[in-house]
């Protein structure tokens, strides 16, 4: 038979890969979340709550009290918003009083909990306290024990996804926490510039512009730091996501930068360094299904 | 006590405390495939049908470990590279590993999840409420949340035959003596040795044992195999890792980052105008 030109024909063509499979059959080793669209959400709303409420506690003692005020009900907003994600997350929603069961310092789930609970607490205090029109110490201290669990609340869900066995989430455990800090201050300038003009203009266009070069920072650091491995930030649906969340990133403290001149592009800035940062906590997320699913990834970052 | 790799798990196992760690060990060198184990596990436990479909990778349809399944029969056809007539079929049923440091349930943020009596690793079904954290944190990608259910599920290792004194289903279905049930020093001794025996035969030149150390990632597993081949190649991770070894400086990460944030947030508020 006749060989076809620039091809050889094989001799014998086996049935079976010849080749040491790296896998089997392709099939995924470890397991893509079972969560839904509420949880990079909640990661969202409870990131830039936590980073509010610090900035309502802050602002008390720095004698900015309307825009501590403005602050703790936009946090006190993402504290009531977040345990309603968690539960409609659930496989049994109607058990979500079981997270209060125990207190498990090995899960940063458990502590994620009890701080949530501890803060959306804190906070409804100090909202009634206010209104009420109770003495200003103690809308202060329920304040300041919102302020102390805001940055936990920011930052423990990078340990949550860093302490699992999904190959880009653990590679990047160290490096995450900045990058969500970094996004939630950024989040949290951008609610109070969306908010409107008044007290703390320039504080939050500050902390938009900070926010974003830690987060832009970290983020380069992490990727750099997975290598190979964080391709699912560079390709795909996780690839997408992160392109659009750096775009978004860069528009929003260009336009808030430019928002000492107009107020109308501060509020516009604000408004997108906000989706900047629900588009982080998305990207990080879908890349952990592309990393779980194609089982390359977890054989290659366990090989010597 | 959560610092340090070498501290036991949220509560001291009963292994430690004088108890008997009872698990499997599983010679993948002698089993044929016979998916005995995975029916009897489905028939005694209870575990619902999984959708029938056909997925052309040799004889196998179960593919992996989930909720609703929790014995799995891997399939490997390899044609060997310095042996080109020969195809080597490798079979072995896998299960939850019932690991010495358990991912699953250290993350559980109900205490759904708890070590037993016989150093295994159950789920209270009456507990979990379906968080999935254990779904993402198992290196082994075994236990599951089911769909329709919604709380997660896997291997009990029989907890309640093991109650009344039986062996599991599978390992008592079993024909070939590839899964062995028993207290696991006595198996890692009898792995040991079978090891030797099957490395001087031609074919297991590559036998090793994959999880009776203690070394190993995740503190050595209550349910071990003898693999012919790779791990990977079974569709298990080559170097399980156990991940709370990192766990201080993962929380110190984040509150350095804590701090960077209130830092931030202190520096664009006082600096005023």
């Amino acid at each position: 038979m006749a060989a076809v030109v620039g091809r050889e024909e094989p001799a014998e063509r086996p049935l079976v890969p010849r080749e040491r499979p790296r896998s089997y059959y392709g099939l995924p080793i470890v397991r893509r979340p079972a969560w839904t669209w509420e949880v990079p959400l909640y990661f969202f709303t409870g990131g830039t709550a936590g980073a509010l409420a610090a900035v309502s506690i802050l602002a008390r003692w720095n004698g900015q009290h309307r825009m501590g005020r403005r602050a703790r009900r936009m946090a006190l907003a993402g504290a009531v918003v977040s345990p309603v994600l968690l539960i409609s997350d659930l496989g049994r929603p109607a058990r979500f009083l079981n997270m209060l069961r125990v207190l498990r310092p090995t899960s940063p789930m458990s502590l994620g909990s009890w701080t949530l609970a501890g803060f959306g607490t804190a906070l409804g205090m100090a909202e009634a306290a206010d209104l009420v029109g109770l003495p200003a110490a103690v809308t202060g201290t329920m304040e300041g024990a919102a302020g102390i669990l805001g940055p936990i609340l920011a930052n423990y869900t990078a340990v949550l996804l860093g302490d699992t066995a999904n190959p880009i989430w653990r590679g990047g455990r160290h490096l995450l926490p900045f990058v969500f800090s970094g996004s939630s201050l950024a989040a949290a300038g951008g609610a109070l510039s969306l908010a409107g003009p008044g007290e703390g203009r320039v504080a939050s266009r500050r902390m938009v512009l900070v926010g974003t070069a830690m987060e832009q920072a970290a983020f380069l650091a992490m990727e750099s730091q997975l290598g190979p491995l964080g391709e699912p930030y560079r390709t795909g649906r996780g690839g997408r996501l992160a392109q659009a969340h750096r775009r978004a990133s860069w528009v929003g403290a260009l336009l808030v930068l430019a928002g000492g001149r107009s107020p109308f592009l501060q509020r516009l800035g604000g408004a997108i360094a906000l989706g900047s940062s629900a588009l982080l906590r998305q990207a990080v997320y879908r890349a952990g299904f592309q990393a779980a699913d194609d089982p390359g990834y977890l054989v290659g970052s366990q090989e010597p | 006590m959560i610092t340090g790799p070498r501290q036991p798990p949220v509560a001291l196992p009963l292994w430690q405390a004088g108890g008997t760690r009872m698990g499997f060990f599983t010679d993948s060198s002698v089993c044929i495939g016979c998916k005995a184990c995975e029916v009897a596990c489905k028939e005694w436990n209870g575990v619902p049908d999984s959708k029938p479909a056909w997925s052309g990778n040799s004889y196998d349809n179960t593919l992996r470990l989930g909720a609703d399944s929790w014995r799995h029969v891997a399939f490997v056809e390899r044609v060997r590279q310095d042996d080109a007539a020969g195809v080597r079929w490798l079979m072995s049923s896998d299960v939850c590993k019932h690991c010495t440091r358990a991912a699953c349930l250290e993350v559980c943020p109900t205490g759904a999840i708890f070590r037993s009596e016989f150093g295994t690793v159950v789920v209270q079904d009456d507990v979990c409420n379906g968080c999935g954290y254990c779904v993402v944190a198992c290196p082994f990608g075994v236990i599951e949340r089911r769909e329709d259910d919604g709380r997660a599920f896997k291997c009990t290792l029989c907890y309640d035959r093991l109650k009344v004194g039986e062996q599991p289903a599978c390992a008592k279905a079993c024909p070939t003596a590839s899964i062995q049930f028993g207290p696991v020093e006595e198996l890692r001794e009898a792995a040991r040795s079978r090891l030797e025996q099957v490395r001087a035969q031609p074919g297991g030149e590559e036998a090793h044992l994959y999880g009776a150390d203690e070394a190993d990632g995740v503190g050595g597993f209550g349910a071990f195999f003898l693999l012919l081949d790779r791990p990977e190649v079974y569709g298990l991770p080559p170097r399980p890792e156990y991940r709370r070894r990192d766990v201080v400086t993962m929380w110190g990460a984040a509150s350095v980052a804590a701090w960077l944030l209130v830092g931030g947030l202190a520096g664009a508020l006082r600096w005023r105008r």
